[in-house]
């Protein structure tokens, strides 16, 4: 990323990324810049409904229901209200964005709005008309995600036949209508062996950017974890290969990647950092300051019906709760790095140590960083085994089953 | 062939005739009282002479009549401005921002 963000002197860059956890990328200074005065970025989860079932999803376990779902009017008002409080950019995502019928009105009442308007799609539904329309209506990005190159691992993947053929069609489209194209690829043990091929596919479909987004282990991701990640190996290989491809397609395409956590050292600085540049709504409606913070239950979240986005950004308990640095505790509270990760991700703390004020345990000084390794390194040699598809009646046993997280034990 | 689909790395000399395409967005931000230049999941935050060379680039003007420009307006040695110009708009291309004729 680092190599992504160096400037040759007349601009500070900013990456405003959707992908879990990844937020806000950018130096202390570019960042500090544009994120003083308020967010930059708004992730805009229309709804839980997707015609794929990938196992890989970041969304909670428990999925909002169609008739919980915000209305029309609420969202023009959110786009509204994230254009005058001075966000930038939007991620139009979910679920599946275009399962809403609406979807026209909300991208235009963002370009209204001023906002830069990326739309996160499957891309399985999406007809041509519909495209030229949204297009027209303001608009700027599209980003379509494959869940591998190869058709029928693909498919199998997303539980969705005939997947692949729609996605390359749509890809098409995007680029024969002029909008820059991003190729999203979630990177997991069943298709890492495959990056390579992503990188010459977003080449052949003429994106501008790739996603080499390695599986972060939130929500469906962490229940299906055995299932999906990787070893230190396949991991380190895949790099390599991003690497040596940045070099080549230098003004060709640009790659970014998000790499995952459970082998590194220090922890990643998550969201740039809690409430500091980012903000994230569910489908009803609840704003958070990043995708998996419900699964923080000491946390409670105001709604974008009942109370100003703007107001909610300042002063919500939610958003305080992990701003800055006065939360920490040791070792986080004493360390030279802790405006630098931000004592990493709140989110994997609680899930893996039962307390989000800890140290991220993908940190080396938190005291469950070893097993954390283990685990990782324990789960990414067996073989792999069917995952639990992402579906409402897969999440109404998994929470009728609802057995405890499997919390680490520290080291002594 | 639409602007995001035109292969190959663009290479920046003096008789480029740079654009911004249609998806970047340079706007000033009120707010913030600085400008931005809006990009796929990217901001990019341009000083104020990136800002005017920016304004220049409109697919007609060459490298070479942008930095004439500019050399006169800050009354420095145009070879100086140029490399400087070339340099910035080289960046943003082999980002995928800027395209040219």
């Amino acid at each position: 990323m680092t190599d992504e963000l160096k400037q040759n002197g007349h601009f500070e860059s900013v990456t405003v990324d959707d992908e879990p956890t990844a937020g806000i990328e950018a130096n202390d200074e570019s960042a500090g810049i544009l994120c003083a005065r308020a967010p930059i970025g708004l992730l805009a989860e229309l709804t839980h409904r997707c015609p794929l079932q990938c196992g890989y999803c970041s969304n909670p376990i428990e999925l909002e229901r169609v008739n919980a779902e915000l209305t029309t009017e609420q969202w023009i008002s959110v786009m509204e209200q994230a254009g005058e409080m001075g966000i930038l950019q939007i991620h139009l995502s979910g679920g599946e964005p275009t399962a809403r019928k609406d979807l026209e009105d909300i991208v235009e009442a963002a370009a209204k709005a001023g906002l830069y308007t990326n739309l996160i799609t499957a891309a399985v539904t999406l007809k041509r008309e519909r495209l030229e329309k949204l297009k027209a209506l303001g608009l700027d990005h599209v980003q379509i995600s494959f869940q591998d190159v190869d058709a029928e691992n693909a498919e199998r993947i997303g539980g969705y036949p005939g997947a692949t053929a729609k996605k390359l069609e749509v890809a098409r489209w995007v680029t024969d209508m002029g909008l820059p194209l991003t190729i999203n690829a979630p990177i997991h043990r069943q298709n890492i062996h495959n990056v390579g091929r992503y990188i010459d596919l977003a080449v052949d479909l003429g994106a501008q950017r790739l996603e080499i987004a390695h599986v972060q282990y939130y929500g469906w991701a962490f229940l299906n974890r055995a299932s999906l990640i990787p070893t230190y190996e396949q991991t380190m290989q895949s790099v390599d290969v991003v690497e040596a491809a940045r070099e080549r397609l230098k003004g060709v395409l640009t790659i970014d990647m998000v790499v995952p956590d459970y082998y590194a050292k220090r922890p990643k600085p998550c969201m740039g950092g809690w409430a500091k540049g980012f903000m994230n709504i569910t489908p009803a409606g609840k704003v958070m300051p990043c995708h998996a913070a419900e699964s923080i239950p000491q946390l409670t979240f105001d709604n974008a019906k009942d109370r100003p986005l703007l107001d909610i950004w300042l002063h919500s308990d939610a958003f305080n709760a992990f701003r800055g640095t006065d939360w920490m505790k040791e070792p986080c509270r004493s360390c030279a790095f802790k405006e630098i990760d931000w004592g990493g991700c709140r989110c994997q703390a609680m899930a893996m140590t039962g307390d989000p004020t800890n140290t991220d345990p993908a940190c080396s000084l938190s005291p469950y960083h070893r097993e954390m390794v283990a685990v990782a390194r324990e789960e990414s040699h067996q073989p792999v085994k069917p995952y639990v598809y992402r579906n409402p009646k897969n999440a109404a046993q998994t929470l009728k089953a609802k057995k405890e997280d499997a919390e680490l034990t520290p080291a002594e | 062939m639409a602007e995001t689909n035109r292969p190959g790395r663009l290479i920046v000399d003096q008789g480029t005739k740079p654009y911004l395409p249609p998806f970047m967005k340079l706007r000033y931000d009120k707010g913030r009282d600085r400008w931005v230049l809006l990009a796929p999941e990217r901001i990019l935050s341009p000083d104020k002479i990136a800002v005017e060379i920016l304004q220049l680039c409109d697919g007609v003007k060459n490298v070479e009549e942008i930095s004439g420009q500019m050399a006169e307006q800050y009354s420095a040695p145009v070879d100086v401005i140029q490399k400087d110009v070339v340099e910035l708009l080289q960046d943003l291309a082999d980002k995928g921002f800027l395209k040219a004729f």
